[in-house]
């Protein structure tokens, strides 16, 4: 091994998001790397409130048990430790502990002992309080100061992890460490950090890899292997027939950011106005000039919370007569609705709210078609009731059924009878969720929102002999 | 002598100088909108255009034009445009989850800048 490789930091990144699938031959390749640790992400806001105010994952319990049997073998044979950020999604206790009662489940069945060091991000509602009321969380644009009713109308909160408490884990002896709500870069980062590699490449190496091989020529190859050193970093595909090159891997700083230069991180922000991306080779990218900036550490709230509920109802339109004037139908209808409504439902009527949606026309943008569209086709046709409780909003649908299934194209003409694809009709949707926190925690260290809990896992006795 | 009146080119609109143009959430609190330039020759002359402006992009999409965050992006011919959202990802009236076709209503925009 030369002294250039002596003093770089591998991070096999498998996929940007545990569950995706990860590669058995890719972490074949990544394991020849000789990674210093493996790390990914397993969370996001991505996908919308419901994840964190139910504590519900995206990705199915088979996928996560897939990818994690396949991780934790190439850990076992590297030697190196396994980090997971947001674990379940959301990152709240309960989808940690998901995560955590997997993670368990495969070391017994590979008969593996393991040290796993569990860290819990989420937080409570007094205790944000009092730091509410202390000057210590402040607004993000475009959001207002935080009120307690805001934080009231939260099923979960997190707060998002910086590296320190990973880096803490691993240097206690983690095999395995599981985190709670995290940045996506500071659970890549964390291990470069602590082994001394240039502060803003690895930052910067993370952000790149936070997305697996989204940074790369061909996304479907989900892994790469970030390499810090003390200079800068160097990204490449764990796919030897995938490439990175200087666009690919520079374009990756506009994906879901807000700020293409500038990423505000726990503890300081990371500016790439600067960074110089450059081709070693046809698959490999090298990044020098990337800089950090520190400042007082502060950490991100996520908050999210269950709302009214709905029930949906589709119908399919084919009939020209109600095609060539798709707004006028739509409107004589949303009228017609909501008066049946308030007829038949009385006092109630007035907290549920009718939307209906011509999907073919303008559903998606909610904004006039315009004068010269032709018209569709045929729209589908969604119809949306919702209500304070599953029960009101059913109720509504079910007295909406019979117009929105008839509803005249002309006052006054024969009835028709428009295709519904499913009986019955109207389909129970649920609870709407709503994100509630764009906030920021002042804390004087990086452990203070933070709490490690720690799980040894012995080696099944039959199965340690031949291991 | 006589010449005729000099006929100038017509302006073009934005996915006539565009190789592709995206919207993304970015977080549940923005909208960022990526405007890729077809040449290096394009992004000069239309990057700055007026009907790309902070305050034009806010009419489209109406929002506070003192929150709309540009960011030409010359190493990559592009422009980056962020904007908050009329209301947070997910709502009770949620059309678009993940802002994912917020971009639509800028491909046929009309640009003012002429050569």
């Amino acid at each position: 091994m030369t002294v250039e490789e002596e003093q770089c930091v591998r991070v096999l990144v498998p996929a940007g998001v545990l569950g995706w699938g990860v590669s058995a031959d890719e972490l074949e390749a990544g394991l020849a790397l000789k990674p210093h640790a493996i790390a990914i992400d397993a969370g996001s806001t991505d996908s919308g409130p419901a994840y964190l105010a139910t504590g519900r994952t995206k990705y199915g319990r088979q996928s996560i048990k897939r990818d994690l049997s396949l991780l934790m073998d190439i850990r076992r044979r590297a030697g190196v430790p396994l980090l997971i950020g947001s674990c379940g999604t959301s990152g709240c206790d309960m989808a940690v502990d998901q995560t955590l009662e997997t993670t368990i489940e495969v070391a017994r069945e590979h008969g593996e002992a393991l040290r796993i060091a569990v860290i819990y991000s989420e937080q409570g509602k007094e205790d944000l309080k009092v730091r509410s009321a202390g000057g210590m969380v402040t607004p993000l644009a475009p959001a207002g100061p935080l009120s307690d009713a805001s934080l009231e109308a939260c099923n979960h909160i997190v707060a998002l992890l910086g590296p320190e408490p990973y880096m803490a884990a691993v240097a206690a002896g983690a095999d395995i460490v599981l985190g709670g709500r995290t940045t996506d870069t500071a659970v890549l980062a964390a291990i470069p950090l602590m082994r001394g590699a240039h502060v803003a490449a690895a930052w910067h190496a993370a952000k790149i890899a936070e997305c697996g091989g989204l940074c790369s020529v061909n996304p479907t190859g989900p892994g790469v292997m970030m390499s810090i050193d003390r200079d800068g970093f160097t990204i490449e595909p764990l796919s030897p027939q995938n490439r990175c090159t200087p666009e690919t891997v520079s374009a990756h700083m506009l994906y879901e950011n807000s700020d293409p230069f500038r990423l505000v991180e726990p503890g300081g922000v990371l500016d790439v106005t600067e960074a110089q991306y450059r081709a070693l080779d046809d698959r490999r990218v090298r990044v020098t000039g990337s800089r950090w900036e520190t400042k007082p550490y502060t950490m991100k709230l996520e908050g999210a919370g269950g709302g009214p509920f709905q029930t949906i109802m589709l119908i399919g339109i084919e009939d020209p007569a109600v095609l060539e004037d798709v707004d006028g139908f739509v409107e004589r209808m949303a009228r017609g609705l909501r008066e049946r409504v308030n007829r038949t439902l009385g006092a109630e009527a007035g907290s549920i709210d009718i939307s209906l949606r011509p999907y073919g026309w303008n559903a998606v943008s909610g904004r006039p078609a315009g004068g010269n569209a032709a018209p569709p086709r045929e729209i589908g046709l969604m119809f949306i009731a919702t209500a304070p409780t599953q029960a009101m909003a059913t109720e509504a649908a079910r007295v909406c059924n019979p117009f929105f299934f008839h509803f005249p194209v002309r006052e006054g003409t024969e009835i028709p009878s428009y295709a519904f694809p499913f009986s019955p009709a109207e389909i129970e949707r649920g609870q709407v969720f709503e994100f509630h926190l764009n906030h920021v925690v002042h804390t004087a260290s990086p452990f203070e929102l933070a709490r490690t809990r720690w799980i040894d896992v012995a080696a099944a006795p039959e199965k340690s002999a031949s291991a | 002598m006589w010449q005729p009146p000099r006929k100038s080119l017509p302006v073009p609109k934005l996915n006539e100088v565009c190789r592709y143009i995206r919207s993304k959430n970015a977080g549940p609190f923005w909208v960022t909108v990526d405007l890729f330039f077809d040449s290096g020759e394009s992004y000069a002359k239309y990057h700055d255009d007026p009907a790309i402006s902070a305050a034009a992009i806010a009419d489209i999409y109406g929002v506070d034009a003192a929150l709309v965050k540009r960011f030409p992006v010359p190493s990559l011919n592009m422009v980056k445009i962020s904007y908050p959202r009329a209301t947070p990802q997910g709502g009770v009236h949620e059309r678009d989850m993940h802002s994912g076709q917020q971009f639509v209503p800028l491909l046929q925009l009309q640009l003012m800048s002429r050569s």
